[in-house]
C-alpha cells in the first residue's frame, strides 16, 4: 500500500498545482512582478494545510496510518548553503517561472517545451551533486554538511 | 460607500483572475503532501527526485545517498504528473503550451536544479512543507529564493525580456 498512497498524494499534488496555474511559468512570473498576487493563496492555502497536519497528527496519532513511522516535522539545519543555493534557485526561478514541483505539472497539463527546463534542472542538480561528491571524497572539511 | 470602492478597485488590480483557483489548487497542494505525512510520516518535497533519480545512473555518493528513497519518489513525481494531467483532459480540454522561451526555461532550470539542491529544499520542500513545520531554515529559505526571484523577474521585464 505504500507506492499506492505516494502515488495517490502525487496526484492531489499535481492536481493541485495545474488547477492553481502554478504549473504555467506565465502565472508564476505574473506574480513575481506583481501582476497577479494570486499565488500567494496557492503557498499559504498549501502550508495551512501542511501546518495544521503537522501540528494535529503527532498529537493524535501514535505513528504514521500506514507505516507506523513517527510524525515529526520537517527540519534542516541551517548553514549559509541556506542562503547561496536559495540566491541561485531564486534567480532561475525568476527568470523561467518554474520550480520542480510545478514543471513536473506543466509536463502534465500538455506543456512540453517544459522538457527544456526539466533537462536544465536534472543539469543542474547533477553539475552540483558531482562536485560536492568530489569536494566531501577529497577537501579537507569533508564535514558532511547537508 | 466610498471606500467599499476603493477596496473593490484594490482587489480586482491585486487579483485580476480572482482568488478561487488559488486557493482551491493551494490547499489540494497541501492536502496531497498531507496524505503522504499522514500515512508514511513522510514530508515530501519535489527537487530530491532530481538527485535521488540520477542514482539509478551515477555512482555518484551525493546522488547515492538518496537511494533509499528513489522509487518511491519517481512514483510521486509521477503521479504529479498525472494529476496535473487529469485536469488537463478534464479542465482545460486542450494542451496548453508556454510562451516562455526555450533559453530562459534551459539556464532557469540549470540554476533552479544547481539552487535548491545546495538551498536544501524547493517551493514544496521549503515553501509547503519547511513552512507547515515552522522551520526557521524553510522560513529563511523561502524569504532569500522569493525575494531574489521577485528581483529577478522585475529586472527580466525592466530590460524587455518578453515572453
Amino acid at each position: 500500500m505504500f507506492m499506492p498512497l505516494i502515488f495517490l498524494g502525487g496526484l492531489i499534488f499535481g492536481f493541485g498545482l495545474a488547477f492553481s496555474h502554478m504549473a504555467r511559468p506565465e502565472v508564476v512570473l505574473a506574480f513575481l512582478q506583481f501582476v497577479d498576487l494570486g499565488l500567494l493563496f496557492v503557498m499559504f492555502g498549501a502550508a495551512a494545510v501542511t501546518g495544521l497536519t503537522f501540528f494535529l497528527a503527532p498529537r493524535l496519532l501514535e505513528g504514521a496510518v500506514l507505516t507506523g513511522d513517527p510524525l515529526g516535522r520537517r527540519l534542516k539545519s541551517f548553514d549559509r548553503n541556506v542562503l547561496i543555493g536559495g540566491t541561485i534557485f531564486g534567480v532561475g526561478w525568476g527568470l523561467s517561472g518554474i520550480c520542480p514541483g510545478a514543471a513536473y505539472a506543466s509536463l502534465g497539463i500538455g506543456n512540453l517545451p517544459i522538457l527544456w527546463a526539466i533537462v536544465g534542472m536534472f543539469a543542474g542538480a547533477y553539475l552540483q551533486g558531482v562536485w560536492r561528491s568530489r569536494r566531501a571524497a577529497t577537501g579537507p572539511a569533508a564535514t558532511g554538511a547537508d | 460607500m466610498f471606500t467599499e470602492l476603493i477596496a473593490a478597485s484594490l482587489v480586482e488590480t491585486l487579483f485580476p483572475n480572482g482568488i478561487y483557483r488559488y486557493a482551491v489548487g493551494g490547499l489540494l497542494v497541501g492536502l496531497g503532501a498531507a496524505v503522504i505525512y499522514l500515512g508514511t510520516g513522510i514530508a515530501p518535497g519535489a527537487s530530491t527526485f532530481l538527485e535521488s533519480t540520477l542514482s539509478y545512473v551515477s555512482g555518484q555518493s551525493r546522488f547515492q545517498r538518496y537511494r533509499p528513497s528513489r522509487d518511491w519518489r519517481v512514483v510521486f513525481t509521477l503521479g504529479i504528473v498525472l494529476g496535473a494531467a487529469v485536469y488537463g483532459v478534464l479542465w482545460q480540454g486542450a494542451t496548453w503550451t508556454t510562451e516562455v522561451q526555450a533559453w530562459r526555461l534551459l539556464v532557469g532550470g540549470l540554476l533552479v536544479g544547481v539552487g535548491t539542491r545546495i538551498g536544501k529544499g524547493c517551493t514544496s520542500g521549503h515553501g509547503v512543507c519547511g513552512v507547515g513545520s515552522a522551520s526557521r531554515t524553510s522560513f529563511v529559505g523561502v524569504a532569500t529564493f522569493l525575494l531574489v526571484a521577485i528581483g529577478t523577474a522585475q529586472l527580466v521585464m525592466a530590460v524587455g525580456v518578453v515572453p
